[in-house]
């Protein structure tokens, strides 16, 4: 359904990103893309749905060449690819409600989304969609009141309302603690085969990744050194891809204290951007003097 | 919102009826504003006259000033313009690092932080009265008492710098990060000592960036003042525009306008070198 | 930090090293004179008689301006009235013309460098020229009146509303906007969904600010003609009734502390 061929992506620093990428994913499959940070995941699923330009190749979604699109004919490709954020991106200050029907700003016109009148039919299907995922009670909550899982379920809910035949999903689980992780890998693995959705599932943890996914590619430094099953990804394997660790005792992954870090790290934006406001205020006050 | 409210509209949504939550909960207070606005609007709009005549007749002149800009006039009026810009430019100079002086004693007084209360209420009050008044309306004032000319205008301008940057000041002394006064005063520190070592560093980068925020400030200010005779460019630019000259008047403000921008560029720079 | 040896042999402590002190030296020296150099051309420009008799002046002001005129008063609603419709509707429509300029300029929303190099030219222009000056230009081209005064606001803020809202807009989380541009959504789209919501605190912050400055600017416009409360002051004044001009400060005082805190408490329930 997806074909990758010859796919590369410089940056204008001249730093190669992707080299030679040579994908194919049929459809209803998902797959977890593997790698150390840097290896050109996120760029890879960026490319897919062109908001990150690759500089050669061909991508073909059934019979669509993605990398020639422009303008309309692009945001009518994006509609059928829902994407899944890391940090959530939800829009903090809107509801649960508006963020999941912005997943139909591909399909309504700019005043009907403007007015947030929406088909019948929309708020019906994002509503089941809620419901799906958990959150039917939360439609009136603003996104930033959510904890970190209710808030990936309503970036999931809102990336399938755009009814896409492939799903893109990067680092659904870097900012979840364990137990939250799964629940939100189950549920994305339940709803494509609900739907018979094929995925690309970009994710650090190399547990989740063989539990949930129907076949696991390594990248490295922006190339694929290993295409297979979850099965055949032996530690030899593990370390062509991450370099030398002992594979076998370390279960525990260090994710926990990253998300702590990175939740510090987020309280500490928001507290410098409150004070932020207040200084310009401040210093805007002798603006005009 | 209560939770009945809740559950009804989520029966709706799952209807697929859906409609973004108010603003203002409270749908006569909703109403009573937007009707309030309303009236404003009305009433204020009302009682603005207008004389349609005369803004027909204006809008050839007003064509006149935009061709005037095409074609700005630096040469007629040379000395007049090189003599008001002068005025300007040491008008602001002297009056930025006399007010930034003076500022510096009233913002420390007016810290609460640091400095008691009799003088804390005295400072503020300084800077009170020096930022609600215009400096228009000061110029007006200092040119009753010290007579026409830029002597006035310097007066007005290092008045204002005082409120300006008093306040700001006395705000940044009082987020400051205290453990590193204690610190300091814990080594047995003087309380000049404490103020030289523990304050001015955290200040200072900052202090120096208002201080080129505010030449800039002072240079725009200098422009207006001389309407009302305290010297400086601003006259220049009343007579041009009285005269109707308006090739004059469109070099003076473009000069005005390149003056700014250029002090804008170099005190982004100064404020970079300085942090 | 550098640490030399003394001729004794005991190190020695400096903050800078001997070249960075004289250049410092030679900067402060520099300062100095342009200082000294500025004062002299101001004071030759000074009638020093009229300086000295300064403190007289001064009381005798202060004595003409005492006891206020308080029935004056009554004069000056009407032209209070017209203060306050021209910081407010100048303000309104100032905030209209920046709000789309804002976007423009902004370096995440613009849609080309070349009409975002045109949108710094109108924000560095209108915020140059002070409110007073447009108010001349506006009462030479439209006439004396309250429009005049009301345009001369609304063009002195599209500078600072949009100034301020164009550094709010670059500073806003990219990522929701990414999400939203993948949901296919259009330019437009992305901009109500993605950027308006995380800048609107900050757009009515700004706005109410320069509300409150321009009911400050406001007061003084009617002194080049342009309608409200300083056309009172401008006639008073030039008729030597200082008394009246007590009464119109006093007003004008309150006012500018009523308008400080109605822009507080706003702001404060935003932020």
């Amino acid at each position: 359904m997806l074909t990758l061929t010859d796919v590369g992506k410089r940056y204008p620093t001249g730093d190669r990103a992707l080299t030679d990428i040579q994908l194919t994913l049929p459809k209803g499959q998902v797959m977890a893309l593997i790698g150390p940070s840097g290896a050109g995941k996120s760029t890879l699923i960026r490319c897919v749905n062109r908001l990150v330009e690759p500089t050669q190749g061909s991508i073909r979604l059934e019979d669509i060449e993605l990398t020639k699109l422009s303008g309309n004919r692009l945001r009518h490709a994006r509609r059928s690819m829902g994407m899944i954020f890391q940090e959530y991106a939800l829009v903090d200050r809107l509801t649960v409600m508006e963020n999941v029907l912005s997943g139909q700003l591909g399909y309504v016109g700019f005043w009907r989304s403007f007015l947030r009148r929406y088909p019948q039919d929309a708020v019906a299907e994002a509503f089941r969609l809620l419901e799906r995922v958990g959150l039917p009670h939360a439609i009136d909550k603003r996104a930033d009141a959510l904890s970190g899982g209710q808030r990936q379920r309503v970036g999931i809910a809102r990336a399938l309302l755009q009814s896409p035949k492939l799903l893109l999903v990067d680092e659904p689980t870097a900012s979840l603690d364990p137990k939250t992780s799964r629940q939100i890998m189950r549920l994305i693995r339940e709803l494509c085969a609900e739907r018979e959705l094929a995925a690309i599932i970009n994710i650090h943890d190399v547990a989740l990744a063989r539990q949930f996914a129907d076949r696991i590619v390594g990248l490295r430094a922006g190339e694929i050194v290993f295409d297979g099953q979850p099965s055949e990804l032996t530690s030899e394997i593990l370390t062509t891809i991450y370099g030398e660790e002992d594979w076998d005792t370390t279960p525990e992954p260090a994710d926990d204290e990253e998300t702590d870090e990175q939740e510090k790290e987020r309280e500490a934006h928001r507290y410098q951007s409150g004070r932020d406001l207040r200084r310009l205020a401040s210093l805007a006050d002798g603006g005009v003097r | 919102m209560s939770s009945t409210d809740s559950l009804a509209r989520q029966q709706a949504a799952r209807k697929g009826y859906w409609r973004r939550l108010p603003l203002i909960d409270n749908p006569r207070v909703r109403w009573g504003l937007v009707l309030g606005a309303m009236v404003y609007l009305v009433l204020a709009l009302a009682s603005v006259e207008v004389n349609w005549a005369r803004v027909a007749e204006g809008a050839g002149r007003a064509l006149n000033f935009l061709g005037a800009f095409l074609q700005p006039d630096f040469v007629s009026r040379q000395s007049d313009i090189l003599a008001g810009l002068l005025e300007s430019l040491t008008m602001t100079l002297t009056s930025t690092v006399i007010g930034v002086l003076l500022a510096i004693p009233v913002g420390l007084g007016a810290a609460r932080n640091i400095s008691p209360l009799p003088v804390y209420a005295v400072c503020r009050s300084i800077i009170a009265v020096s930022r609600t008044f215009q400096e228009i309306i000061i110029a007006i004032l200092f040119v009753v008492m010290f007579g026409f000319g830029p002597f006035a205008g310097m007066l007005t301008l290092a008045f204002a710098t005082i409120g300006f940057m008093a306040k700001l000041l006395a705000e940044d002394i009082e987020d400051l990060d205290w453990r590193q006064v204690e610190a300091v005063r814990a080594t047995g520190a003087s309380w000049w000592q404490t103020m030289n070592h523990a304050i001015q560093p955290q200040v200072m980068p900052r202090l120096i960036g208002l201080s080129m925020y505010r030449l800039d400030i002072n240079f725009r200010e200098s422009s207006v003042i001389g309407i009302v005779g305290a010297g400086g460019i601003g006259a220049t630019l009343n007579t041009s525009l009285s005269r109707y000259e308006y090739g004059t008047s469109a070099a003076i403000l473009l000069i005005i306008i390149a003056i700014v921008l250029m002090s804008e560029y170099a005190s982004s720079y100064v404020r970079r070198w300085t942090q | 930090m550098p640490v030399s040896t003394s001729p004794q042999g005991a190190p020695i402590w400096q903050r800078r090293t001997t070249r960075a002190q004289w250049l410092q030296f030679v900067a402060w020296l520099l300062g100095l004179s342009l200082f000294l150099l500025c004062w002299k051309a101001i004071s030759d420009n000074t009638m020093w008689v009229f300086v000295e008799d300064a403190g007289r002046q001064g009381s005798d002001l202060i004595s003409r301006m005492m006891p206020p005129r308080w029935e004056y008063a009554n004069v000056l609603w009407k032209p209070m009235w017209d203060t306050l419709n021209i910081a407010t509707l100048g303000t309104v429509l100032g905030i209209i013309m920046a709000f789309p300029v804002a976007f423009l300029a902004a370096r995440n929303t613009t849609p080309h460098p070349l009409v975002r190099s045109l949108a710094l030219t109108i924000i560095v222009s209108s915020r140059s020229i002070n409110s007073l000056i447009w108010a001349m230009l506006l009462v030479t081209i439209l006439g004396p009146g309250v429009l005049a005064g009301i345009i001369a606001i609304a063009l002195r803020s599209i500078g600072f509303v949009g100034k301020l809202l164009y550094e709010a807009i670059e500073e806003i989380h990219p990522t929701p906007v990414e999400a939203i541009s993948a949901t296919g959504a259009s330019r437009l789209q992305v901009m109500n969904y993605g950027v308006l919501p995380q800048v609107m605190p900050a757009f009515a912050g700004i706005s109410v600010y320069r509300w409150d400055i321009n009911i400050r600017e406001s007061t003084v416009l009617g002194l080049v003609g342009a309608g409200g409360i300083g056309l009172q002051l401008n006639a008073s004044i030039n008729s030597l009734a200082w008394n009246q001009v007590s009464v119109i400060f006093v007003m004008i005082f309150a006012t500018v502390l009523v308008s400080e805190w109605v822009s507080a408490r706003v702001r404060h329930a935003i932020i």
